[in-house]
């Protein structure tokens, strides 16, 4: 089975944000960075699935040079090679890089295709829906856990309130992996050794030939409107404080 | 082109409580940019909803009927829109953004060639053109979006951006609804929907806790939530907490709380080590009195809270336990 995961490179959790100049985007030449988090699950689901179907994982990333820090990761934790996509940050459309990865995986004809549910950064949660359409593939998204069955694959998805429902498919087929489904492997030294001499294939993104639909103007902190009570000082003062307003002004406890 | 199109969602019978939130942002935006405004809703056996959704003022609405709507899949939802898309060409066509939704409408955008602007919290109209306004980074900032070219325009509306109760009722009557029968093929649903179930029974209600005290990631470790279990006795609370706390297995998944966990509104809630992501807010903001301990000043859940200490939580909280013991 050839398994295609679709993983991002996106600001560390803790990152402090400021707008850039051109006001589009972030400052983002001294962040660190690291794996979008639901894309970490998808990558573990490939791994597993590989374990029990056999075949092989290749890991798909669109981003900067600096991603391949990112692909070496995924490489060490068990991925058996990878395609780099090569473009400038993420920010574009959905839709856009949606056929730059079907055009990149039109040699590759993988069996499935695994993204996570959405990015962290931008939170468009499309990329595998859309993705789907653009190759043809049926899909189902929120999934928590793959099984193969006869004719293709049964799969846990995550519904509201609680519910959940399994989905069956033919393959080929792309799933959007909800995080926290599994446990996440760590990489051996032994994987991250052997990460070093597997295959990156480097792509070219495509300059967009379609007019795009949607323009993002500008990025900004939210502006602060509800009036909210911040206490200052050290802990203890901090905590006293609170504590008064609770039991005199809030009367909650 | 014209019109503000609302596709609303329903399951057995029944409008989802975030349709009504989408139907009045089609009326908004469709009274501000002087556009007509419909709905639609897809299902089979669709009488009675039809009867719900004809109660709002809509300029039509249009009930998609089909045996093969009966149980979800995306397959045919995308089929039987597009066809009503084509057919009636509204320019814009707005969702609740709710899981069904993340799951077909990303594709039914893209099968006309749109990119849908998904999970909207604001909309401004100006010289007749929409600005939508949705979140990056996890509600850490915000980003104003545009349409171009031509339509239709896709959008889904974030869970409480819009109030339902703001949507307007039909003065007498009801408004004129037209039954609708896409073409479909069995043979081109790909995927076969088994039975929905439910995992665990919940031993904990935590909606009948008048305290909460919620603990988040910022926590670092399992062994750490002892503390929090301390703030919770101290104040006579129940303890509670985000996602990754019950992914992780550090507290029962009947502890967590959010759009995929309990939906609680206590006196006071009091978040922890909690960035405050829209899935925990919608699950926690309707209670009373929120406070909020997070030592990073932009985190997202000092927007809810009523009181806040930015700080590092390993010192604000026994300081707090302390507190209260006085
Ligand atoms: C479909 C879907 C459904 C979801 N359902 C839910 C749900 O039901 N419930 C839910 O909670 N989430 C849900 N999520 C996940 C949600 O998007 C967030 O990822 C999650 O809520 C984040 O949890 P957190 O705030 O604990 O962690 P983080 O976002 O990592 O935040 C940790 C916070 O702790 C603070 N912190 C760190 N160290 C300290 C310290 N020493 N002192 C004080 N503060 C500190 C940080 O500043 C940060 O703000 C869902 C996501 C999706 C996509």
């Amino acid at each position: 089975m050839k398994i295609v995961v679709a993983i991002k490179q996106v600001p560390a959790r803790d990152s402090l944000l400021k707008v850039d100049k051109s006001g589009t985007w972030i400052e983002d030449a001294d962040l660190s960075w690291e794996i979008n988090e639901p894309d970490a699950y998808a990558l573990e689901a490939g791994l597993q699935l590989r374990e029990s179907a056999g075949g092989e994982v290749v890991v798909l990333c669109a981003g900067p040079d600096r991603a391949t820090q990112t692909i070496r990761e995924a490489l060490a934790k068990g991925a058996d090679r990878a395609i780099h996509i090569e473009m400038s940050h993420g920010a574009s459309d959905p839709l856009a890089l949606a056929r730059t990865m079907a055009k990149a995986l039109e040699t590759e004809k993988p069996d499935v295709v695994l993204t996570g549910l959405q990015s962290d950064d931008l939170g468009y949660g499309q990329t595998g829906v859309v993705l789907a359409e653009v190759m043809g593939y049926p899909h189902a998204t929120l999934v928590m856990s793959v099984e193969t069955v006869s004719g293709g694959i049964r799969v846990k998805r995550e519904l509201e309130d609680g519910w959940f429902q399994h989905v069956e498919m033919p393959l080929p087929a792309l799933l959007t992996i909800q995080s926290g489904a599994a446990k996440l492997r760590y990489a051996t030294l032994m994987g991250i050794k052997k990460a070093k001499s597997k295959e990156i294939r480097r792509v070219e993104a495509e300059t967009a030939s379609a007019a795009p639909s949607v323009r993002l103007e500008r990025i900004y902190l939210p502006q602060k409107t509800k009036r909210s009570q911040i206490f200052e000082g050290t802990p203890q003062e901090t905590a006293r404080q609170l504590v008064e307003k609770l039991r005199f002004e809030a009367r909650v406890i | 082109m014209t019109g503000v199109l609302a596709v609303l969602e329903q399951f057995e019978g029944k409008l989802h409580g975030m349709s009504y939130e989408a139907l009045a942002a089609a009326q908004q935006i469709g009274a501000e940019l002087g556009q007509p405004v419909y709905a639609a809703v897809a299902g089979a056996g669709l009488q009675q909803v039809a009867a719900a959704v004809a109660a709002y003022r809509l300029d039509k609405v249009h009930v998609v009927e089909h045996g093969l709507l009966a149980d979800y899949t995306a397959d045919a939802y995308t089929a039987a829109l597009k066809q009503l898309i084509e057919l009636h060409r509204p320019a814009y066509v707005i969702f609740p953004h709710t899981y069904q939704v993340r799951d077909f409408a990303p594709a039914l955008a893209a099968s006309l060639g749109r990119v849908l602007v998904s999970d909207v919290i604001a909309h401004r109209v100006e010289n007749g053109a929409l600005t939508l306004v949705r979140q990056l980074f996890q509600g850490k900032m915000n980003a104003d979006v545009r349409f171009e070219g031509d339509g239709p325009h896709f959008a889904s509306v974030q869970a409480g951006a819009f109030r339902s109760e703001n949507a307007i009722k039909a003065e007498s009557g009801g408004s004129a609804t037209e039954v609708v029968t896409p073409v479909l093929e069995a043979s081109r649903i790909r995927t076969k929907p088994l039975e929905r179930f439910r995992e665990s029974q919940r031993a904990v209600d935590l909606t009948a806790a008048e305290r909460i005290v919620s603990v988040g990631r910022g926590i670092r470790e399992v062994g750490n939530i002892a503390l929090i279990e301390q703030l919770a006795e101290a104040m006579g609370a129940e303890l509670a907490a985000s996602r990754p706390i019950c992914d992780n297995g550090w507290l029962p998944m009947e502890r967590q709380v959010g759009s995929s966990g309990q939906t609680v509104a206590p006196k006071l809630y009091v978040a922890v080590g909690i960035s405050g992501a829209i899935q925990h807010l919608v699950g926690m903001k309707g209670s009373k009195t929120i406070v909020a301990i997070n030592k990073d000043p932009e985190a997202p859940i000092f927007e809810a809270a009523d009181y806040g200490i930015v700080g590092d939580l390993f010192q604000v909280v026994p300081a707090l336990i302390e507190a209260l013991k006085k």
